[in-house]
């Protein structure tokens, strides 16, 4: 296939995928307005852990977040979930090899893998034209707790992560639900990744708070990319010889994770002509 | 013989005389043997059993270009099986087969690009969305060009009858509807070998008929091979000169299905209308199908036909007769049954 081919054709899967996305677009601005709620919750809580202190005559910040920083952090830490989140990756590939529907991608000329791919870009694309308004009107609103606008350094690495935060949250999900070409149900090791990557990424409290032990192990692993690391360099956590360091390993993580869904993707498609099918 | 000379790009030209050639196919799958009981499920965690089943057993046959053959078989004979192994889904565990000059399971891009696999079960086309953009989608990935793709379009939405159709959601259409929708999508690429597992299944009989007539009037038109699986009499009688009938993974009979009952039934059935009554000792004749005057069925070995219509003209006063076959259906349902005939 020419590269102009193959271009034409995720350009079309990319369109065609945002067209079926806004059949749903009413559900869709709704899921929207109620991922701001739990962050509320999140604002209420450090809130009444800060005042405690403060009244205590303790100190006005935990491992360095004021609580400004903090509910800053809670907000990033969404907006990157915007973009590392995959509902339904997994457990779709999973369906598609229980339930043989991934037959289409073994008798049409089209890669599985590059398919899914351009299919989930479509989805956040639409997700992000429904949700711009609402994230735009909260983060506006929630401008004093940011410790001000990062430099262009920063703003670019910030936008390299986000995009960095969808590629991994995408190579990890799909990983994750070519496992079914084995273990036909997937849903119960799902449900623990989950599990893991909340706490994992940042996504339940920053990273930071953590005790040192643990953040060395979590240096080892990709999730902290996933909603941590946007979030620090929105933050200024990071000065530029840290980030491109990090950005770097994020990098390697993205090119070994692809070579990983490959080899998987190319084996299971062995054991599922034998098994399967 | 078709002789055909195929352009392949990792083989250079060379000489390919069928469609579709088997030869000596066979598939096992392994299965993992479920015991019932708590107990022995903790035991399958650590010590599992697995059981071999042939699905497909030492299967060869040969099509040729432009034929249109029905594989027929009950559930589980082995039929969908053989076309997984057509279409490259699966590897077999021994045996070779080539269709379109390419082996199947390399599921290589210029071979996908010229068959298409339509199963009734199963839906490829965007459930929210209108056909016509799972068609659109569908001229991309096989890069047809515009006008190509529109005149192909046109003749197949006319053929089928689903033009003001194409703009509905498909979650909308019925399953006949949608059936069509399924073979407009497949032959969208022009594809040189269609395969074909239950088209019909499922559908009500005004779709059946159309699916039937439809698919009879393409395949002539584009002289394309045709290999579809049924279970359905109709079908192959509305669409097959040739039939591979199918069980237990093997083949029991290659060519008409006219043949089959020449070959299999060993019975036919004399009816006959007879004004008084009905011989008391009609049961020495043969098996009494039907007994209340002034009808009378019994159903008669092939030999001995002759020697008992002499015999019952003689006794009863008979105002009409006829010989027929038994039905197709019957035939079929006792030879699949019968799990000692010898294979072909």
């Amino acid at each position: 296939m020419s590269l102009t081919h193959r271009l034409r054709v995720y350009w079309l899967i990319l369109r065609t995928s945002m067209a079926e996305r806004f059949a749903y677009r009413s559900d869709f601005a709704l899921g929207t307005l109620f991922r701001f709620l739990p962050i509320i919750t999140q604002i209420f809580l450090w809130g009444a852990i800060f005042r405690t202190m403060g009244s205590q005559g303790g100190a006005d910040q935990i491992a360095g977040y004021r609580y400004g920083e903090m509910v800053a952090y809670y907000l990033m830490a969404m907006l990157a979930r915007a973009f590392s989140s995959m509902p339904g990756l997994s457990s779709g590939i999973a369906r598609d090899i229980r339930e043989g529907t991934l037959k289409k991608y073994l008798i049409q000329p089209i890669d599985m893998l590059g398919y899914l791919f351009w299919y989930r870009v479509a989805h956040k694309l639409v997700y992000y034209f429904v949700a711009t308004i609402p994230f735009t009107i909260v983060f506006y609103l929630c401008r004093s707790y940011f410790p001000g606008w990062p430099d262009a350094g920063q703003l670019a690495g910030l936008f390299v992560a986000l995009n960095m935060a969808f590629l991994l949250g995408f190579l990890i999900e799909s990983l994750l639900g070519l496992i079914a070409f084995w273990f036909l149900e997937v849903s119960s090791l799902l449900f623990i990744y989950m599990m893991l990557n909340y706490f994992l990424s940042g996504h339940m409290i920053p990273l930071d708070l953590l005790p040192a032990w643990a953040q060395w192990i979590i240096d080892f692993l990709p999730f902290k990319f996933l909603a941590y690391f946007p979030c620090a360099l929105a933050l200024n956590k990071y000065d530029h010889v840290r980030m491109m360091h990090e950005l770097s390993i994020g990098a390697g993580w993205i090119v070994g994770l692809l070579i990983l869904n490959r080899w998987v993707f190319a084996r299971g498609l062995r054991r599922y002509g034998a098994y399967g099918g | 013989m078709n002789l055909l000379l195929v352009r392949n790009r990792h083989a250079p030209y060379h000489f390919h005389m069928s469609a579709i050639e088997v030869r000596n196919l066979s598939k096992q799958y392994r299965v993992y043997q479920k015991r019932e009981g708590l107990w022995a499920s903790l035991k399958g965690l650590f010590h599992r059993e697995y059981k071999t089943i042939d699905a497909v057993r030492d299967v060869s046959f040969t099509i040729e270009a432009g034929e249109m053959v029905a594989f027929l078989g009950p559930n589980g004979a082995g039929k969908t099986t053989t076309l997984k192994l057509l279409s490259g889904l699966i590897f077999p565990s021994s045996g070779t087969a080539t269709a379109l000059g390419y082996i199947p399971w390399e599921r290589h891009y210029d071979y996908r690009r010229r068959f298409a696999l339509v199963m009734g079960q199963k839906n490829q086309l965007w459930w929210d969305l209108p056909a016509q953009e799972s068609f659109r989608l569908h001229q991309e990935i096989y890069g047809i060009d515009d006008q190509q793709f529109r005149r192909r379009m046109d003749e197949l939405v006319s053929l089928l009858e689903v033009s003001p159709l194409i703009s509905r959601p498909v979650r909308e259409l019925s399953l006949g509807e949608r059936m069509r929708m399924e073979l407009i999508a497949s032959l969208l690429h022009s594809p040189d070998l269609l395969l074909l597992d239950e088209p019909t299944i499922g559908l009500d009989v005004v779709s059946q008929r159309k699916v039937q007539e439809f698919l009879k009037f393409y395949q002539s038109e584009h002289k394309i091979t045709v290999l579809l699986t049924s279970h359905y009499m109709k079908d192959v009688e509305a669409l097959c000169s040739r039939s591979i009938v199918i069980n237990q993974g093997v083949i029991k009979h290659d060519g008409p299905l006219a043949e089959i009952i020449e070959r299999f039934s060993k019975e036919k059935v004399i009816q006959l209308q007879i004004a008084g009554e009905v011989p008391a000792d009609l049961d020495k004749y043969g098996t009494v199908l039907e007994a209340k005057a002034p009808r009378i069925r019994l159903k008669v070995e092939r030999t001995r036909v002759p020697a008992t219509l002499s015999a019952l003209l003689e006794r009863c006063q008979v105002e009409d007769i006829s010989v027929q076959e038994r039905p197709l259906e019957e035939v079929i349902a006792e030879f699949f049954t019968d799990t000692t005939t010898t294979p072909v």
